[in-house]
C-alpha cells in the first residue's frame, strides 16, 4: 500500500468518527422506542459549546463535559415531550433540530471562525507499529480510540447482558416488558438522555478533534440528517451502523479525491450532493421490497446472506408510547 | 367551569412569556439588551412603509408553504421536503425568466405555472419515494431540501452564468418584463402575489373541507390502514397531497426570485419553507390560524434583519425565539392535557406517532 492510501484511510478513520458515536448514540435511543430527531441541531449546538468550554477553561476534558451535558439535555426535552407529555416526538425532535441549529448559530457568534489546536494524536506503543493496519487504526486522537470502546461496549450490551436484554425489549415489546417488571417509561427516559449524551460527544469530536474551531455555517450540517440515515442502513445493529459511518466517510474521501484529480473534470457543487444521493439510495436499498428484487439476481447461496445481511428492521414498537396501566 | 377557562388562558400565555424570558436571558448571555433587541426589531419591520414592505415580502411566500403544509400534515405527512420544492418552484420561475421571450402577462402567468409544476414535480418524488420505495419522507426530504440547493448553486455558478463572468452569489438580474411588479417605490409589494395568497388560503380551506379529496386526506391523516379498508386510495391522496403542497410552496419559491431578488441565489428559499412547518406546528394545523402566525413570525423574520446593522447580533435570534415558541407551545399542549384529563376521564386514545422507515410491501403503512 502506497504511503498516501494509508493517509486517505487514516483519514477516513478520524472523518468517520462523529457519525460513529453520533449513530451508535441515536441507536441506544431508537433500541428503546424512541427518536431523537434532533440530531442535525443537537450535534451543532453540543459542538460549539464544548469547542468555547474548552476555549474558555483550557480544559479539554471540561469542552467534552459540556458537550455531553448539552446532549443530554436537548434529548431529555424530547423524553419529557414524548412520555411524559404525550406530545409528537418527531414534532418536538424537528423544533430542536432548528432550534439548537440557531442557537449554536447565535450563542456562538462571538467565536465564528476561530480554530484551536486540536487533541494531540496518540500513538499507541505496539499497535501503531504494525505496518498499515497500525497506521490506519491506531494513530488517532484519543476520541477516535474512545469510538472504537463504544462499538464494542455498545454491541457486547445490547446482546450479550440482561440489561441490555431489558433494553432491546422495551423497543420491541413494551407491554410484554412491562408485564416482567421492566420499568419500561424509566428506562426510556435513561437511554434517550444517554443517547443523547453521546450525540453531544460526537458534536464535541467534530470541533475539538476531527475539525477544530467553530464556524458559520458549521462543519457537521447535514451530518445529523446522515446519521440518522446510516443507523436505519444499520438496521439498528452496532456494528452495521458502524459500517455505514465508515462506508460513508470512504465515499466522502473518495469524492474529494476525485475532485482533487486533474483528469476528471466534475464540478465541486455537484460533488455536493453525492452524499445525500447516497442517502437515499442506502433507504430504499434497505427497504425491503427492492432488495427482494436485487437478491434475486445473485446467485442462489449468496441470496440468503445477502439478504438477511441488508434486513433492516426497526425496533417494532419505535415511535409509539407507552402507557402503564 | 370558570377555573377552566382560567386554566386555558395561562396555558396559551405561558409558553408566550417563559419563551420570550429565555430569550431575554440568552440576548443577556450574548452581552446584549433585550430591550434594544426588541426596538431594533421592531424598527426593522414597521419603521416605514418600505420596512414593512419587506414583511409582507416574507409573509407571502411563508402563508403560501404554510398552507401547502395544512394539506400534507392533514394527511398525516412530514412534508420537510418543502425547502427544496420552493427552490425548485424557483429554479423552473427562473429558466422561464431567462429564457421565454413573451408578452409581459402572458410570462408571469406562465414561470408561475412553471413554478407550480417544479414544486410538484419535486414533491412527487419525495411522494415516490415514501409510497413506492419505502423511504419515510422526512429523509426523501432532507436529501431533495439539500440535491434542489444543488441544482441551483450549479446553475447559478456555471451554466446560467453570463458569458463574461459573473459571480457565484446570483444570476445577473432577470429582463424587467418577466419580474413582478412593485405597488409602488414607498410600498414594494406584489399585488398579484398577495391576490394569489387568499386565493390559495380560501382554496385550501375549501378543498379540506367540502370536497371528497379533502375528506380522503383527512381519512388517510387519521388512520391509513382503515381508510385504506374503506376503499381510500391512501397511496394517491399522500402523493396529490404532497404535490398540491409543492405546487403553493412553488409559487413561493417564484415570488423570491421574480420580486424579492430578482434574480436566482443559493439558498433562495432562506429557510422559510422550515419556518412554514414550524408555523403549522404552532397553530395545531388550523388553517384560519395560518395567516396571522406567519404574519408574526414574518414580522420577527423581517426585523431581525436588522439586528446585525443595528447591534452587530446575529439574525439567527429570530430562529431562536420562533423555535422556542413552538417547542414551548408544545409542551404546554402535553401539560395542560395531563391537568385537563385530571378532572375529566381519560385521555383520548394513544397517538401513533411515525416511525423514520415505511414498508412499500403493507400498503396500508405506507402513508
Amino acid at each position: 500500500m502506497t504511503p498516501e492510501l494509508i493517509n486517505i484511510l487514516n483519514s477516513v478513520v478520524a472523518n468517520a468518527t462523529p457519525l460513529v458515536i453520533a449513530g451508535l448514540g441515536e441507536t441506544i435511543t431508537e433500541r428503546a422506542g424512541i427518536t431523537n430527531l434532533s440530531l442535525d441541531g443537537s450535534l451543532a449546538l453540543a459542538a460549539m459549546f464544548g469547542f468555547v468550554a474548552t476555549l474558555v477553561t483550557g480544559n479539554p476534558l471540561a469542552g467534552l463535559l459540556i458537550a455531553m451535558l448539552v446532549g443530554a439535555l436537548v434529548a431529555l426535552i424530547i423524553a419529557v415531550g414524548d412520555i411524559t407529555l404525550r406530545q409528537d416526538q418527531v414534532a418536538i425532535g424537528f423544533v430542536l433540530t432548528l432550534l439548537c441549529a440557531d442557537l449554536a448559530q447565535f450563542l456562538g457568534q462571538d467565536y465564528t471562525g476561530s480554530r484551536s489546536t486540536p487533541m494531540p494524536v496518540v500513538k499507541i506503543p505496539g499497535l501503531s507499529d504494525v505496518p498499515v493496519v497500525g497506521q490506519i487504526f491506531f494513530s488517532h486522537q484519543a476520541i477516535v480510540y474512545f469510538s472504537y470502546f463504544l462499538i464494542f461496549a455498545v454491541w457486547f450490551w445490547l446482546f450479550h447482558t440482561r440489561g441490555g436484554l431489558a433494553h432491546r425489549a422495551i423497543g420491541e415489546r413494551p407491554a410484554a416488558a412491562f408485564a416482567r417488571g421492566t420499568p419500561v417509561n424509566r428506562l426510556r427516559y435513561l437511554y434517550t438522555v444517554l443517547g443523547g449524551a453521546l450525540v453531544g460527544l460526537a458534536g464535541a469530536s467534530y470541533s475539538m478533534a476531527i475539525k477544530p474551531g467553530w464556524s458559520n455555517p458549521p462543519v457537521m450540517r447535514g451530518d445529523g440528517w446522515i446519521a440518522l440515515a446510516i443507523v436505519i442502513f444499520g438496521g439498528w445493529h452496532p456494528f452495521r451502523v458502524v459500517l455505514g459511518a465508515y462506508l460513508f466517510a470512504a465515499l466522502r474521501a473518495l469524492a474529494s479525491a476525485i475532485q482533487r484529480s486533474p483528469d476528471i473534470q466534475i464540478p465541486l457543487v455537484l460533488l455536493n450532493g453525492l452524499p445525500w444521493i447516497l442517502m437515499i439510495t442506502t433507504l430504499v436499498l434497505v427497504s425491503s421490497g427492492a432488495i427482494e428484487r436485487l437478491t434475486r439476481i445473485l446467485p442462489r447461496p449468496v441470496q440468503r446472506w445477502t439478504r438477511s445481511f441488508l434486513r433492516s428492521d426497526p425496533p417494532a414498537a419505535l415511535g409509539t408510547r407507552f402507557e402503564p396501566d | 367551569m370558570k377555573s377552566r377557562t382560567v386554566l386555558q388562558i395561562s396555558f396559551f400565555i405561558l409558553p408566550i412569556i417563559v419563551s420570550l424570558a429565555i430569550t431575554a436571558v440568552l440576548i443577556v448571555a450574548v452581552g446584549s439588551d433585550p430591550r434594544e433587541v426588541f426596538e431594533a426589531v421592531w424598527q426593522g419591520a414597521f419603521r416605514n412603509s418600505n420596512a414593512f414592505a419587506g414583511v409582507v415580502n416574507f409573509w407571502i411566500p411563508l402563508v403560501l408553504c404554510s398552507m401547502g403544509l395544512i394539506i400534507t400534515f392533514t394527511a398525516g405527512l412530514w412534508n420537510i421536503g418543502v425547502e427544496g420544492q420552493m427552490v425548485m418552484g424557483a429554479i423552473f420561475a427562473s429558466w422561464a425568466a431567462r429564457t421565454l421571450v413573451l408578452p409581459p402577462p402572458v410570462l408571469v402567468g406562465v414561470e408561475i405555472g412553471l413554478a407550480m409544476l417544479g414544486g410538484a414535480l419535486w414533491a412527487g418524488l419525495v411522494g415516490l419515494l415514501k409510497t413506492r420505495l419505502g423511504v419515510h419522507e422526512i429523509f426523501g426530504g432532507v436529501a431533495l431540501n439539500s440535491l434542489a440547493n444543488v441544482a441551483a448553486i450549479y446553475l447559478i455558478a456555471g451554466p446560467w452564468q453570463p458569458p463574461e463572468g459573473g459571480s457565484a452569489q446570483a444570476t445577473a438580474p432577470f429582463p424587467a418584463d418577466s419580474l413582478l411588479p412593485p405597488v409602488s417605490a414607498e410600498f414594494p409589494v406584489n399585488l398579484l402575489a398577495v391576490v394569489i395568497v387568499f386565493i390559495a388560503i380560501a382554496a385550501v380551506i375549501i378543498a379540506l373541507r367540502g370536497t371528497r379529496w379533502g375528506l380522503e386526506l383527512r381519512a388517510t391523516g387519521k388512520n391509513p390502514r382503515s381508510a385504506l379498508l374503506l376503499g381510500v386510495p391512501t397511496t394517491r391522496s399522500a402523493v396529490s397531497a404532497l404535490m398540491v403542497c409543492g405546487m403553493l410552496a412553488g409559487i413561493g419559491g417564484a415570488y423570491r426570485v421574480l420580486f424579492t431578488y430578482s434574480s436566482l441565489r443559493p439558498f433562495v428559499s432562506g429557510g422559510i419553507g422550515f419556518l412554514g412547518l414550524l408555523v403549522v406546528l404552532l397553530v395545531a394545523v388550523k388553517a384560519l390560524w395560518v395567516p396571522f402566525v406567519s404574519l408574526l413570525f414574518a414580522v420577527i423574520l423581517a426585523g431581525s434583519t436588522r439586528l446585525r446593522v443595528a447591534l452587530q447580533l446575529d439574525q439567527s435570534l429570530a430562529g431562536v425565539v420562533q423555535g422556542m415558541l413552538v417547542l414551548l407551545v408544545l409542551l404546554a399542549n402535553g401539560l395542560r392535557q395531563r391537568f385537563m384529563e385530571r378532572d375529566s376521564r381519560r385521555p383520548e386514545a394513544e397517538t401513533r406517532d411515525y416511525p423514520l422507515i415505511t414498508r412499500p410491501d403493507t400498503e396500508a403503512e405506507n402513508v
